[in-house]
C-alpha cells in the first residue's frame, strides 16, 4: 500500500529543470507530482509519473542520479479539515513525517497527499486502523482513468 | 638608520660568509653520515664519502633529498641525534597524505629563533615593540618560530595564534601591537576589516612581517596604505627550520637567506643541475648548523631567483625573490600546504569515486578551498538530511587530513571534465604568481 517516488539529483543551478523536463517529455513520461527541495549546491527532485520503472531506465540513459522511494499516497476530500484528520492519526502514533506535498488528481473533489514517514508498515496500520486507507499503485493510477 | 639584530653575521663579509659555510658543510657532512644510516646510504649509492666534501664548491656532489624521502624515512629515518636530545617537534603536511615531522635540540630551537629575530629587527622591530602573532600556534611553525624571534628581540610578545578576528582587533587597539607577524591574505582581512569600522586611529600598528603564502607587490601596497605600516616578506619551511629561513629588510627587494645556517642554490628542477646566479629555477636548502634534522641538498619545490648584489641596507647575504611558482602540485592554501593527492586519499578512504576537482579562490583576501565531487548512486538518497550527513563526514576526513576547512560541493555525474590522459584537478584562480 505505496506508492513509487523517484527521485533525482540536480544541481542547483539554471536550466536544470528544463534539461529533466525535456528527457521526460522526450520518452512520453507524465508527471502527476513534482516536489523539489533544495539546498545551497544541489536539490532533490521527487517526482510520482506514471512509468516509474520506465523512467528510471530513461533517467539513468540520460546520466542522472536517481532512486526508487516508497512513499504513501493518501486520497482526502478537497475540503478544510481533511489533512488535519489524517495528520493527527499520525501524530497520534508517533509516526514523523520527513516531507509532504499534495496535488489535485482528475477525480472531481479529491486531492492526493504523498507523504514520506519515518516508519511505512507503522504509517498504513495506524491509518488502515482509523478508516483511511493508503492508495497503492493500481489506485493512483485509477484517480487518472 | 638600519636595525640588525646580529649585525656581525649579518653585515659580515663576503669572505667570512664563505668561511662558515665551507667549515660547517664539512662538518654537517661528517655528522649526517655518522648518525643518519638513509643519506649515508645515498651517499655510498654516488661513491661519495665525507672526504670528498671540503667546501660550498663540492656541494653539488650530494644527493638531494626530496619530500618523498622524507615520507620514506618518517618518523625518525632523518633524525641525526639521539630522541632524548630533542626538545620539540613541528610538523608539515607532506605528499600522500603522511605529515613531515621535524624535530629540533634546544640548539636548534635557538637558531631558528635567532633568524626570526633578525626578520623582526629587519622591520624595525625593538624590545620596546609589541609583536602581535597571528600566524597558527602548535604543530604549523608559524606561530612557534615568531613568538620565539620576538622573545629573543625582548619585544613584548602576543601570542595570538590565528582566528578570532574580534578579539584580535581588540587586543590590537587595547594593548597597542606594533608589529603584526600573519599570512598576507590574513593581514588583507584585518586591514579592510580594522578599516570598515574605523579603527584606523585605534591602531598603533608600524610594520607587519607577513608570510607562508604567496603575495603581490599590489597586496602589500594595499595592506601598507590602509594599515599606515611596512610590509615586509618572510620565508620558510618546517623541513629547514621554519620561517625566518630568509626575510625582507627595509629596500623590501628580496628576502636575505640566513646563509651562516643555510646554503641555497638554484637548480633546474627536470635535470638537477646547478644554474648560475641569477638564472630561475628550483630552490635547494642545506642547512649547515641544525643538529637533530639536519636535511642536505633538500629540494623545497620553490622556483625562484637568487640575487647577489649589494644590498641597501647593509646585509650581505644573499636575496632570493618571492617564489614564482611550483616545481610540483603543491598549493598553499591559507598558509597550509595542500597537495591534490591528500584530498583523492581522503575522498577514496570515504568510498566517493576518484574523479574531482579542486577549485582554489581568492574572496576579500581569503582563500577558499572547495572541493567538487560527482555524486553517485552510492551516495544518493531521497534525504537531503541524510546527503548532509555524508557531507559532513567528508569535511570533517578533509579538515582533519589537511589541517584547513574545504567547502564541499557535490555535483552532477559526468560534469567534471575527463581529459585525456591527464585530468585537470587542479583549478587556482588566484592569479598569485
Amino acid at each position: 500500500m505505496t506508492v513509487k517516488q523517484i527521485s533525482v539529483f540536480v544541481e542547483n543551478k539554471p536550466g536544470m529543470l528544463a534539461e529533466l523536463a525535456n528527457a521526460l517529455n522526450e520518452n512520453k513520461i507524465n508527471m502527476r507530482a513534482l516536489s523539489l527541495a533544495e539546498t545551497k549546491d544541489f536539490g532533490i527532485i521527487r517526482l510520482i509519473l506514471d512509468d516509474p520503472f520506465n523512467a528510471v531506465r530513461v533517467l539513468k540513459d540520460c546520466g542522472y542520479v536517481c532512486s526508487i522511494t516508497k512513499v504513501l499516497a493518501i486520497a482526502i476530500s478537497n475540503q478544510p479539515g481533511s489533512l488535519g484528520k489524517v495528520m493527527q492519526i499520525l501524530g497520534d502514533n508517533q509516526i514523523n513525517v520527513e516531507y509532504t506535498y499534495a496535488f489535485t488528481a482528475g477525480v472531481k473533489d479529491k486531492a492526493c497527499m504523498i507523504l514520506r514517514v519515518g516508519d511505512n508498515e507503522k504509517a498504513i496500520e495506524a491509518l488502515t486502523k482509523n478508516g483511511v486507507k493508503p492508495l497503492c499503485q493500481d489506485d493512483l493510477d485509477e484517480l487518472y482513468r | 638608520m638600519e636595525n640588525y639584530y646580529q649585525p656581525e653575521v649579518e653585515c659580515a663579509s663576503r669572505e667570512q660568509i664563505r668561511k662558515w659555510q665551507d667549515e660547517r658543510l664539512a662538518k654537517q657532512v661528517k655528522h649526517v653520515y655518522d648518525n643518519v644510516p638513509y643519506y649515508r646510504a645515498k651517499m655510498e649509492e654516488k661513491g661519495i664519502v665525507p672526504e670528498d666534501i671540503k667546501s660550498v664548491d663540492d656541494l653539488h656532489k650530494l644527493p638531494f633529498l626530496t619530500k618523498e624521502d622524507l615520507r620514506e624515512a618518517y618518523p625518525y629515518g632523518l633524525l641525526a641525534v639521539p630522541l632524548s636530545d630533542c626538545v620539540r617537534i613541528q610538523s608539515t603536511s607532506g605528499t600522500t597524505g603522511r605529515r613531515v615531522v621535524a624535530f629540533y635540540t634546544q640548539h636548534d630551537l635557538d637558531l631558528w629563533d635567532d633568524c626570526c629575530a633578525r626578520a623582526i629587527m629587519a622591520a624595525g622591530g625593538t624590545k620596546d615593540d609589541v609583536v602581535h602573532v597571528c600566524y597558527g600556534y602548535g604543530l604549523f611553525t608559524g606561530g612557534p618560530g615568531l613568538n620565539g624571534g620576538s622573545h629573543k628581540v625582548g619585544s613584548l610578545t602576543l601570542p595570538m595564534s590565528s582566528g578570532n578576528t574580534d578579539r584580535q582587533i581588540q587586543f590590537m587597539c587595547d594593548l597597542g601591537s606594533t608589529i603584526l607577524c600573519c599570512t598576507p591574505s590574513y593581514a588583507a582581512y584585518l586591514a579592510e576589516t580594522i578599516c570598515e569600522r574605523g579603527l584606523r586611529d585605534k591602531i598603533k600598528l608600524k610594520a607587519g612581517i607577513f608570510g607562508a603564502e604567496a603575495w603581490s607587490e599590489e597586496m602589500r601596497r594595499d595592506v601598507e596604505e590602509k594599515l599606515g605600516i611596512r610590509a615586509y616578506d618572510i620565508y620558510g619551511l618546517t623541513e629547514i627550520s621554519g620561517p625566518g629561513v630568509s626575510f625582507e629588510c627595509s629596500a623590501q627587494g628580496g628576502m636575505h637567506i640566513n646563509e651562516d645556517h643555510f646554503i641555497a642554490e638554484i637548480i633546474d628542477p627536470a635535470t638537477g643541475e646547478v644554474l648560475p646566479d641569477g638564472e630561475k629555477g628550483e630552490l635547494v636548502f642545506t642547512s649547515i648548523t641544525k643538529e637533530a634534522f639536519p636535511l642536505l641538498r633538500y629540494r623545497t619545490r620553490d622556483i625562484c631567483v637568487l640575487n647577489r648584489e649589494k644590498c641597501s641596507c647593509g646585509r650581505t647575504h644573499v636575496r632570493m625573490s618571492k617564489p614564482m611558482g611550483r616545481s610540483d602540485d603543491m598549493l598553499i592554501v591559507k598558509g597550509v600546504n595542500v597537495f591534490p593527492s591528500q584530498i583523492e586519499t581522503v575522498l577514496l578512504n570515504k568510498g566517493y569515486p576518484a574523479n574531482y576537482q579542486i577549485i582554489v579562490s581568492r574572496e576579500k583576501n581569503s582563500d577558499k578551498l572547495e572541493v567538487q565531487v560527482e555524486m553517485t548512486p552510492e551516495m544518493f538518497s531521497d534525504s537531503i538530511r541524510e546527503i548532509e550527513v555524508r557531507e559532513r563526514e567528508l569535511i570533517e576526513a578533509l579538515k582533519s587530513m589537511l589541517g584547513i576547512y574545504a567547502v564541499v560541493k557535490l555535483v552532477a555525474p559526468k560534469t567534471i571534465a575527463r581529459s585525456e590522459g591527464k585530468a585537470k584537478r587542479v583549478i587556482d584562480n588566484r592569479n598569485l604568481y
